[in-house]
């Protein structure tokens, strides 16, 4: 055991050593694989920031109540009194003000992107009173909130960023109106920081939607209250609705965009990676036929083919890791919080986002690297392991 | 021509190597081939997009209605050929996932603005004849394996019927087709007069119009025209040429083409070092077969042709392997499942991809090739 | 011993010195040296290693450029031509003849042979009978399509030969032909060179170690630090 591992031990020496004559063409595995790393965990992490901002959104006992038959907000409509009865069913949490529950009126509205100067369908929310308590993590972090029954917004830090004219003093023109932007709000990088909001009774008359709303976002006692909720909901002849876990309507909106970016990017990711895996093999081919005599006199020395194996794939291995470390860490300097917009598609509206260069994707991009490293490193292994110790020892 | 076998020759020495590298200039080059078709996607609507055409909607919102009393006015605009409304029905078929765009208008207005549908008379006819009928192109017919005479039922989330129900039914009476690669054929057209008729709400309203200048060169100004002519009103306009409608909706989705450009840098980039790479080896270890070659009497120039040449080979193999196979897998056809109105590869693009070919092998055989040109054959020789 | 200005003479070298710098070193290999190769002559160059006798080789063959004085081949200053010319001029009077052969291990023998005539302007058919001619005159028309590894020394010795007189050059450079190979293989390559230089009357000049070799020659001259003489210095 302990003569295996010595031996392990001396052939790696004389790779490492032999690693300068070699140097060109390992930096060009290395930085191949460290591409294909950075492209992969770049793409994916747009997807994985779309994600967090959609689950950000949703806390455990929070569910939002939809017209029968509607995916999205925008496409639901309740009347004034269907939210009334909405908001006296069972199970709501109360505060001192009355049940947590908020009607909301849900549209769009014009405005140019900053980036390229072209509209974007940007979210603006006409909300109540309850609507600040039932977000999780809402808070006013510059400004102040709007006045009640006055024509003012309050924008979120993710529209402002990536809209333009949202700063607090500049207003948003709906039809002959200005309404001005008195204050930014966070919530703990949910989807509302894409929006812009106003009071529900100054949108209704501006986008001439009578006395109706869209949705009930509804604050529940706990996240076992919620059967009892959607019983009494659905089983109310008055009412037609849909309801749902908050955490389950994010899912259902984020579905499309999440899968068309993780699709696209994990076919890029492979046939990058196919790519990455012909590199490392030419290098590791090239490592190992420019040591063929090297290896095989150790082998006529009495050296086993086992630890030739392993000292080839080893260097592959660790070719590959530094590489993955490179990739994953320039993917991390560059694109970690990058802010950007995409659509949703489910309510064709924007939402701002942040790339998330997180740990469990580092690690995919890594261990990917190291599958590309092993394949590279295992063939040229293997053949060096088998070639003839004498016509080794010939060749030139 | 003749030193052409000794190029090929040269490859065959390390065929591990030379096909490695092959195989990896090829894999750069089918994600060019893809990733450009899916670029190309984006870009579509906005390149076929009607030079004469202009969109005029809501100036506040997408979402908000224009009355259809704005059509005889935007005709009566100076420069404006002709008009014509549409609206977005958003109904769902089936389930969400689904999704396709469904939208009311009239019909015979239909083929004068948009002359790239091309449908056969009979059909036209069909469709004047029948009020419920619907005008489908051919992709979404082929996507849902639909045929002539099929009823379709359409659940409409936001226009509610006169009768209360929300399930609208259609009939498949005609098919359209793109008059060119780039033409959307996924669209799926309902008569205005029957959706006027049966809608609950919104009687007289209308989604957006599309307008036809009669001199192109003029639209920036008939747009203009359009919004001073309701500037001012309860629903003010916005009019813009349909190309950068398209382009602004492109844009909300995210900035594809940069991403794509820094993807294809990267591998580009890879495989530039890779090729390059290989040939810097190959002169190195040819340091000899070189100086014998110069000995015989070849030039210092035709030696760095050589290696130019075999440069060439390596990456003209590889990257029409690429590109065709990056042809094969887009004629697959898209990716997405109907998110994409279309999805090819461009001959103009197929083009640049052998442009870049030339481009690559000229980057990656140059440094070996001057280092060959210099070789001193005394001190070649010797070694 | 040397003969001034005589017509006869295909190759004339004056007052040539050769000097290479080793990193700061500085080595005289030639210096001075005069030499007159008349056409027809088979010359055996000996000399012990280091002594220069590969670099006038070199300097002959067009090569290499000597530090100081000249090089005349059939009357022209070859060290007086550009480099491109150089090498238009080796291609058409100048035949190699390696101790490793040179081969080029992605040809067969006979498109080995052939490269040489790819610098001609003669015709794909016109190449290929040319090199069948050579090929026969070596004795190896039944190997021509082999591969260099499918050769045996002697074989790959003699395929270099005929590459070296397939444009039926003015001169035959020879840098330890036999020196790989064995006692027999050897003997029937200098047999060979003999041939050529008797029956065709070809100018062969060859540096060799091997005093049987050298015997082969017409003449045999030696070289010992950078200076020729017509008898070996112990």
């Amino acid at each position: 055991m302990f003569n295996w591992i010595s031996q392990v031990f001396s052939v790696t020496q004389f790779s490492i050593r032999s690693l300068p004559q070699r140097k060109g063409s390992s930096a060009a595995a290395l930085l191949g694989i460290a591409g294909v790393v950075a492209v992969m965990v770049g793409v994916l992490s747009i997807a994985q920031g779309v994600l967090k901002t959609m689950q950000s959104s949703a806390g455990e006992s929070s569910a939002i109540v939809l017209r029968s038959g509607a995916d999205s907000e925008m496409m639901s409509g309740l009347g004034g009194e269907d939210t009334r009865i909405i908001s006296e069913a069972p199970g709501i949490a109360r505060n001192e003000s009355g049940p947590l529950a908020s009607p909301e009126l849900f549209v769009v509205i014009n405005l140019p992107m900053r980036s390229t100067g072209t509209d974007a369908n940007v979210p603006l929310r006409g909300v109540q009173a309850p609507a600040m308590a039932v977000r999780e993590g809402f808070r006013m972090v510059e400004g102040r909130m709007f006045e009640w029954g006055l024509n003012e917004v309050i924008v979120g830090t993710g529209a402002k960023q990536q809209f333009a004219g949202l700063e607090i003093g500049s207003s948003i023109e709906v039809g002959q109106e200005r309404w001005p932007v008195v204050g930014v709000f966070d919530a703990d990088g949910g989807l509302s920081e894409s929006e812009i909001w106003v009071d529900a009774a100054v949108l209704q008359p501006a986008y001439r939607r009578g006395n109706s709303y869209q949705a009930v976002y509804a604050e529940l006692n706990s996240r076992d209250a919620f059967d009892q909720f959607k019983d009494a909901l659905t089983s109310d002849p008055r009412l037609n609705v849909k309801v749902m876990r908050q955490s389950e309507y994010y899912d259902s909106q984020s579905t499309t965009v999440y899968n068309l970016i993780t699709g696209l990017g994990t076919i890029i990711a492979v046939i990058m990676g196919l790519g990455a895996v012909f590199g490392a093999l030419n290098t590791m081919y090239t490592a190992v036929s420019s040591r063929t005599r090297e290896i095989a006199t150790l082998r006529a020395l009495g050296f086993r083919s086992g630890p030739v194996v392993i000292s080839v794939v080893s260097e592959s291995l660790l070719l590959a890791f530094a590489g993955g470390l490179i990739g994953a860490g320039l993917a991390w300097l560059a694109f970690d919080g990058y802010r950007a917009a995409t659509l949703n598609w489910a309510s064709f509206s924007a939402i701002t986002f942040a790339f998330d260069v997180n740990i469990a994707l580092l690690a995919k991009g890594i261990i990917f690297a190291m599958i590309i490293g092993l394949i590279g490193g295992l063939f040229p292994a293997i053949r060096a392991a088998r070639q003839p110790v004498a016509q080794a020892l010939r060749e030139l | 021509m003749k030193y052409l076998y000794l190029i090929f020759s040269s490859l065959k020495r390390k065929k591990l190597r030379t096909g490695l590298t092959i195989l990896s200039i090829m894999v750069a080059f089918i994600l060019f081939g893809y990733l450009t078709a899916i670029r190309q996607a984006f870009d579509a609507g906005v390149e076929v997009a009607g030079a004469d055409r202009l969109i005029v909607r809501h100036k506040v919102s997408i979402i908000q209605l224009l009355p259809q009393s704005y059509e005889a006015k935007i005709e009566s605009i100076d420069g404006v050929d002709n008009a014509t409304h549409s609206t977005w029905f958003g109904g769902i078929y089936q389930q969400p996932t689904n999704f396709f765009a469904q939208m009311p208008i009239v019909p015979e207005e239909l083929f004068d603005m948009f002359p790239e549908f091309i449908v056969s008379d009979e059909q036209k006819a069909a469709w004047l004849n029948t009020r419920s009928g619907v005008l489908v192109g051919r992709g979404l017919v082929d996507r849902f394996g639909w045929k002539l005479g099929d009823r379709i039922p359409i659940n409409a989330n936001i226009w509610r019927k006169k009768d209360g129900g929300r399930t609208w039914e259609f009939d498949l009476v005609a098919i359209y087709d793109g008059a060119e690669k780039g033409t959307d054929t996924s669209q799926f057209w309902i008569r205005y007069d029957f959706f006027d008729e049966t809608r609950a709400i919104g009687a007289g309203l209308v989604g957006w119009y599309t307008v036809r200048v009669s001199d192109p060169d003029k639209a920036a100004e008939v747009a203009a025209a359009i919004d001073a002519e309701f500037a001012n009103s309860a629903q003010e306009t916005k009019t813009e040429p349909e190309g950068a409608f398209i382009q602004g909706f492109a844009n909300q989705i995210g900035n594809i083409g940069f991403i794509i450009m820094s993807i294809m840098s990267a591998v580009f980039f890879t495989i530039l070092l890779v090729a390059g790479n290989t040939m810097a080896y190959t002169v190195r270890e040819r340091t000899n077969e070189l100086a014998v070659l110069k000995a015989i009497g070849f030039t210092d120039l035709g030696v760095l042709g050589l290696v130019l040449g075999e440069s060439f080979a390596l990456t003209f193999v590889g990257g029409v392997l690429g590109l065709g196979l990056a042809s094969m897998l887009v004629s697959l056809g898209d990716p997405t499942n109907g998110s994409f109105p279309v999805f090819y590869l461009p001959g103009s693009e197929l083009l640049l991809g052998f442009l870049l070919i030339v481009v690559m092998a000229f980057i990656a055989g140059i440094v070996p090739a001057l280092q060959a040109q210099k070789l001193q054959i005394a001190d070649a020789l010797r070694r | 011993m040397t003969d001034n200005g005589s017509p006869s003479c295909l190759v004339n070298v004056s007052g040539v010195d050769k000097v290479f710098k080793r990193g700061s070193e500085v080595i005289h290999v030639l210096g001075g040296l005069d030499l007159e190769i008349p056409d027809g002559e088979f010359l055996a160059l000996m000399g012990p290693s280091g002594s220069g006798k590969s670099t006038l080789l070199n300097l002959i063959g067009g090569l290499d450029r000597p530090s100081e004085g000249k090089v005349e081949v059939g009357g022209l200053r070859i060290d007086k031509l550009s480099d491109r010319k150089l090498a238009g001029w080796r291609a058409r009077h100048v035949g190699l003849v390696f101790q490793f052969y040179n081969l080029m291990p992605v040809l067969s023998a006979q498109r080995n042979v052939e490269l040489p005539l790819l610098l001609t302007k003669l015709s794909k058919s016109e190449r290929k009978k040319r090199a069948a001619i050579a090929l026969d005159i070596v004795g190896l028309s039944h190997r021509a399509g082999h591969f260099p590894r499918q050769l045996s020394g002697g074989e790959q010795q003699r395929t270099g030969i005929a590459r070296a007189i397939v444009t039926d050059p003015t001169l035959l450079l020879c840098d330890e032909p036999t020196g790989d190979l064995d006692r027999k293989s050897g003997d029937e390559i200098l047999d060979l060179l003999q041939a050529l230089n008797k029956e065709q009357g070809k100018t062969i000049i060859m540096v060799t170690h091997d005093v049987h070799a050298a015997d082969r020659a017409t003449r045999t001259l030696h070289l010992n630090k950078g200076q020729l003489s017509t008898e070996a210095v112990d």
